[in-house]
């Protein structure tokens, strides 16, 4: 009897410090996009309010559709992170079978040398990748972003994906090389999809960093035609600091796409992480 | 033994690709930033002047104060992350993995939700939140009686650092949460239950029991931080901008190398003292993730289930 009430007592009070936080998380996301849809007068008199009709104003986002070019940074983004995305999987899950796979001399040397660009940051390479791009003449190109993005992601998606693939069963891999099937088609065909959930983590893990970047964007892709959507609504906010319908609606419209996505995907992310932990 | 095996073709193919873009745009560039940061610019021409850049770096007031400067913001920075950061997702992540707790799911979505956020979106939302002229902060504070505590944070030398770091922190909390309530699901029920046998429950189970179990993911998690922090840019650069005001009272790593890299206002550009910067950031880098791998990571003891 007691310790059930102690530990009703204890489960309160874990709710409560959960909640708690999940205020905290939650607040500032939740002032910026109730404020992108009021009126300037309102989001002054009452910040934290509701939008009601008499308070419900769009200007913010007419302003920012016509002033920036909104949908071409929101493609940009799109084009470099899904091709990005594409490139880092398919050589990722390449080399990684390779590494668990076959035994060759210096097997492990290539491991711990793919594995060297988990610790080191790539942006310590910036100066001399600069001039590379400058160089070959991909300064203020997609593909500038999407190489350099290839590179960062593919240290850990190698080391995640042949973590998994040691794990995939020999006899069924022996099966398909006694049945006639090519190294290429046991890849294709039998590995890659029994690895699907793998490549699903390392997708989200390298995603996210992608999509959010500023320094690269800013360095190598700065022109308007090439401007993500990072870069582009800082910009953007930068110049329309005053309007602060503006500024909300340029902060509500980057911060929902993601919101969606990750809303869609929480559940595999989640179990991602927890996979790698488990096993 | 006579016969040599044939050379397999597939493996090369399979390494390739991975192998070529990672080392032409990663490892190269790397090594060739190391290699810059030997040379300058001597009327017009470039010379080696080996390990010169390093000495003005570290010693000529020109540049020493300002790397000093940033480096011990830097430490700051990642002092108040180990300090603040991890403890809170520790204990969130103890408080989600206590078992029949509801909702835990919701929970663990939501506290996740700034770390998906990018750095534009979370410095500019908190420049407006700490704003003294929209008035959240200061109205949040009146409403409990401490108006009085309100300052303008971010644009107070004394206090600015401080607060990007603590807006970096409700950012990222979402990850050691994460990694540590995965390390916390991993320990099997037998050891829990043994515990429990024990008469071992509660926090005191967390202490004894737990928390020794799951020191290899707190040990990860630091040099994540590490490597993180020493590489920050984003933050500071998106809600201080490029000088790091105020007065560099925010200037990190990451901004004193965009800023002598590219310039700012009347100074030029320098990709050579921009590579010395990068330089000293890998082997500061380097350094910590030495010290994790041959110090912290060797004399953690790793069990086994």
């Amino acid at each position: 009897m007691s310790i059930a009430r102690h530990s009703t007592s204890r489960s309160l009070a874990a709710h409560a410090v959960l909640i708690l936080y999940t205020l905290i998380a939650l607040f500032p996301v939740f002032v910026i996009v109730v404020n992108s849809f009021k009126s300037r007068r309102a989001i002054f008199a009452e910040p934290l309010a509701l939008p009601r009709a008499e308070t419900f104003d769009l200007v913010g986002y007419r302003t920012v559709l016509q002033q920036g070019d909104f949908l071409l940074y929101f493609q940009n983004s799109m084009i470099v992170t899904l091709a990005s995305l594409f490139f880092v999987l398919l050589f990722g899950a390449m080399a990684a079978f390779a590494l668990s796979e076959y035994r060759f001399r210096g097997n492990s040397l290539m491991g711990l040398y793919l594995a060297l660009g988990i610790m080191i940051p790539i942006r310590l390479g910036t100066v001399a990748i600069l001039q590379m791009m400058v160089a070959s003449g991909l300064v203020n190109t997609l593909t500038a972003l999407i190489l350099v993005y290839t590179a960062q992601g593919l240290p850990l998606a190698v080391f995640i994906l042949s973590e998994f693939m040691r794990n995939v069963s020999d006899d069924l891999k022996n099966a398909g090389r006694i049945d006639g099937l090519s190294e290429y088609t046991i890849f294709f065909r039998l590995v890659l999809p029994l690895v699907r959930p793998a490549m699903a983590t390392v997708a989200v893990f390298t995603m996210i960093p992608i999509w959010n970047d500023l320094w690269f964007p800013l360095i190598l892709a700065p022109s308007e035609e090439t401007k993500t959507l990072t870069l582009g609504s800082q910009s953007f906010i930068g110049q329309f600091v005053t309007d602060w319908n503006a500024v909300l609606a340029a902060l509500g419209l980057a911060i929902v796409p993601v919101l969606v996505l990750y809303l869609i995907f929480s559940r595999q992310l989640i179990r991602g992480i927890t996979a790698g932990a488990v096993k | 033994m006579a016969t040599r095996k044939p050379f397999r073709w597939h493996v090369g193919v399979f390494l390739a690709p991975a192998l070529l873009v990672y080392s032409a745009i990663m490892i190269l560039p790397l090594i060739g930033t190391l290699n810059l940061s030997l040379f300058n610019l001597e009327q017009g021409q470039r010379v080696f002047v080996g390990l010169r850049n390093f000495a003005t770096l570290f010693g000529d007031p020109r540049w020493s104060d300002a790397f000093w400067n940033a480096l011990g913001n830097n430490a700051w920075f990642f002092l108040v992350h180990m300090l603040v950061q991890n403890p809170i997702g520790i204990l969130l992540a103890a408080l989600l993995s206590s078992p029949r707790l509801r909702m835990a799911a919701f929970y663990r979505t939501a506290i996740f939700i700034p770390t998906i956020l990018s750095f534009v979106v979370v410095g500019f939302v908190w420049k407006l939140i700490l704003s003294p002229i929209w008035g959240i902060a200061p109205g949040m504070l009146d409403a409990v009686g401490l108006k009085s505590l309100f300052a303008p944070w971010l644009g107070r030398e004394g206090t600015a650092l401080t607060t990007l770091a603590l807006i970096s922190v409700w950012q990222f909390v979402g990850i050691p949460m994460m990694l540590i309530y995965a390390a916390l699901l991993s320990i099997p029920d037998e050891v829990i239950e043994a515990a429990e046998m024990d008469g071992v429950t509660g926090w005191s189970q967390f202490w004894k029991i737990k928390l020794p179990l799951i020191l290899p993911s707190i040990g990860i998690i630091s040099i994540l931080t590490f490597v993180g922090n020493f590489n920050a840019f984003d933050l500071i650069y998106v809600s201080q901008g490029a000088l790091a005001g105020p007065n560099f009272s925010t200037d990190i790593l990451g901004t004193f190398l965009y800023r002598t890299f590219f310039g700012f206002q009347l100074q030029l550009g320098d990709p050579h003292m921009g590579a010395t910067i990068a330089t000293a950031m890998f082997g500061i880098i380097l350094m910590g993730v030495c010290i994790y791998l041959f110090t912290i990571q060797t004399r953690l003891r790793r069990y086994q289930f």
